[in-house]
């Protein structure tokens, strides 16, 4: 045994040199020509002021800021759209799920359809539609409506009393639009809505799929032992069909947060708009690319990496 | 356990691959960089190479827009109309004899530079502002101005605003990709008036948003908010440019570095262009003029003196780029002036000796 595994590792540590040779050489010679050809290359534009503004940003961001910071600005974003559009799509996607598998034909008629309509639709359309339909129904900026006191809906956004530059702020009307508090607008609403449901359609087919996989057998056996359909699905099924249904699960909700770089066709600053643009005013396009490339693959990475934690444990608590 | 779940390492496995698969518009323009900078299909930088290249390929590769009015946009036919054609088309005649033997390459702003560096096309023109990074520190040479531009606001009537200063906290449309974010920000902040960008990738979304009211004002140079007045707007009268333009931007055709040769070419087609408009010289009349007793109009046509030799041109090269696409002023008229749907002034655009400050350098 110890002999085919050692010359299976010497093979595996040549193979790794050998990659790691070629990347060296990519950039090497990637340089050389840069140079060559008068093209600046480097990552100083990073502390250079980015010159840009960005429409929203968690992290406070004035155009004399840094690249860097309005990177930073992007990634804060993209998260502020990611992490609640993941857990709405899988609260979503559960109850999808469910109805898909409902015994009353009106309720599984309807979810099939709603799965199904949504699933088979490009993302990039669900975004511009809900945007485009969000933009023109809402009334104009000038004229909002208002929900409750301090609450104001129009194109412009939700306006929400929240914490500001002056303490807490209660929004009112004022110029052209709202001022004070804290703002969703009608990007990031779009961009939260188009995801969460899109994600959600995958996970309702993802849950279905793993309870129909269970052996018909679970099901006979727990009604045969007196279980009411409903215990049989919450008790017995459920619990065997979630460990099937994780893997792909985590998958689809990091597809969401991957999914989230399609913001900047409907406006939303994201991580890959704030790239784009910094790519046009810097001309560093690898550069730009790179640190996208990198931010996203990290952190997909620790999704999965999290999600591997997740499978390990439920494997170790079931019944073997 | 009643079922199997061994395949549940092996199951998160290709969605650990698709992690590093990115969108398409992404990796595009990340392999047309790394491929300009490993230089596999790249012209090499030599001098005088590019012409050689086009020659044996007998066409030239033009980068253009993806698709602007007046300066470089397909049309129902396939067909490449617009300013910025035009100068490639006046290239291709001066060059190859034929202003057909064009390949046109649409390339949206983030792409472009990377496409002319890489040897993807032999010259950019593609209403880029002509600055010195880009010029400086892109590997660019900008060959000449084709058009001065500049940014400029659009607003709805109905928001009552008549200049940009009085744009407080409004929230602003644009396309992302040109020097225009930039723009907006320096005028705002050199104001000390606060707004909120509202920033998209592509064209169709970003006016669609400004006029369903998303936005107060929407962001592009003027020659563009004419067109998007004009051609976009459910009621052109319901909106208004504000007179503020708050840019220069100077566009013109750009080569990559590192073949003067190629750039002396592009830089006195564009010359020749504007000094045919100078000396009268016409697409219907330049045949005719060949005869003309005027010394300038005979060294432009090749008549006697051969200034195509300094380009390594034949002696019609100018002739030939006037007859393809008619004289600057045409190709204005033609394309965004009068006799299109633009209808814009000459204003700065017009000839040095007729209040503008177009100053063809002498073809002598």
């Amino acid at each position: 045994m110890a002999r085919p595994q050692s010359a299976s590792r010497a093979v595996q540590a040549l193979l790794i040199v050998v990659l790691l040779a070629l990347l060296g050489l990519l950039v090497a010679t990637t340089r050389a020509h840069l140079e060559e050809r008068g093209i600046r290359s480097g990552f100083d534009f990073l502390f250079e002021p980015a010159g840009f503004s960005l429409g929203e940003s968690v992290l406070p961001f004035e155009a004399g800021d840094t690249t860097l910071r309005a990177f930073v600005a992007g990634l804060l974003n993209t998260l502020r759209v990611a992490l609640p559009g993941a857990a709405l799509a899988l609260g979503l996607g559960i109850l999808l799920g469910f109805g898909r598998l409902a015994d009353n034909p009106l309720v599984r008629g309807l979810a099939g359809v709603a799965v199904n309509a949504i699933r088979n639709v490009p993302l990039l359309l669900h975004l511009l539609a809900w945007y485009f339909i969000l933009t023109d129904l809402l009334p104009a900026a000038d004229a909002p409506l208002q929900l409750a006191p301090g609450v104001f809906l129009s194109k412009s956004g939700l306006a929400l009393p929240w914490w500001g530059d002056n303490g807490f702020e209660i929004p009112e009307p004022a110029g052209f639009g709202i001022d004070g508090g804290a703002s969703l607008t009608p990007e990031y609403l779009a961009l939260l809505f188009g995801l969460t449901i899109y994600g959600a359609a995958y996970i309702a087919e993802t849950l279905r799929g793993a309870v129909l996989a269970l052996p018909a057998g679970q099901r006979t056996a727990a009604l045969a032992l007196g279980l009411t359909p409903r215990q049989t699905f919450l008790l017995v099924l459920l619990p065997q069909a979630w460990r099937a249904a994780l893997p792909p699960t985590t998958s689809q909700l990091l597809n969401l947060f991957k999914n989230s770089s399609l913001a900047v066709a409907i406006g939303y600053p994201d991580l890959m708009a704030v790239a784009g643009t910094s790519l046009n005013q810097s001309g560093r396009a690898i550069e730009c690319l790179s640190i996208v490339i990198a931010v996203y693959l990290l952190l997909s990475l620790l999704g999965a990496a999290v999600s591997h934690r997740l499978e390990q444990r439920s494997l170790r608590g079931g019944p073997a | 356990m009643p079922f199997k779940l061994r395949g549940i390492g092996l199951l998160s496995l290709p969605a650990m691959s698709r992690l590093s698969a990115l969108r398409g518009r992404l990796t595009g323009v990340l392999a047309l960089s790394i491929l300009s900078a490993l230089g596999g299909f790249a012209t090499p930088a030599v001098a005088g190479k590019t012409l050689e290249a086009i020659k044996a390929k007998g066409q030239l590769a033009c980068g253009v827009s993806t698709g602007v009015i007046g300066f470089s946009a397909a049309d129902s036919q396939g067909q490449w109309k617009g300013l910025d054609v035009d100068v490639c088309k006046a290239l291709a005649a001066a060059v190859l004899g034929d202003a057909r033997k064009v390949r046109w390459v649409p390339l949206s702003s983030q792409q472009r530079f990377t496409a002319l560096q890489s040897g993807e096309v032999d010259i950019l023109s593609r209403n880029t502002t002509w600055s010195l990074t880009r010029d400086a520190g892109q590997g660019l040479h900008f060959a000449g101005v084709t058009y001065y531009d500049g940014q400029g606001f659009l607003v709805a009537k109905k928001t009552k605003v008549t200049s940009a200063k009085q744009l407080k906290n409004a929230e602003i449309c644009v396309q992302t990709g040109t020097t225009t974010e930039k723009n907006l920000a320096d005028y705002f902040r050199a104001q000390g008036i606060k707004f909120k960008p509202v920033v998209f990738d592509k064209f169709e979304p970003s006016i669609k948003a400004f006029f369903s009211g998303r936005c107060q004002a929407y962001t592009t140079d003027a020659s563009a908010l004419a067109f998007i007045r004009a051609k976009e707007a459910p009621n052109p009268d319901d909106y208004l440019i504000l007179p503020e333009i708050i840019s220069k931007e100077p566009l013109g055709p750009a080569v990559r570095r590192g073949d003067d040769e190629w750039f002396a070419i592009v830089k006195w087609t564009v010359n020749a262009l504007i000094e045919a408009e100078e000396l009268g010289i016409t697409q219907a009349r330049v045949d005719s003029l060949k005869s003309s007793a005027d010394p300038a109009v005979q060294r432009f046509l090749g008549v006697g003196e051969d200034l195509g030799k300094n380009l390594g041109l034949d002696r019609d090269w100018a002739a030939r780029a006037v007859k393809a696409v008619g004289n600057y002023g045409e190709i204005f008229n033609r394309n965004v002036g009068p006799d299109s749907p633009l209808k814009l002034p000459r204003g700065l655009n017009a000839q040095w000796n007729k209040g503008g400050i177009l100053y063809a350098l002498p073809l002598r």
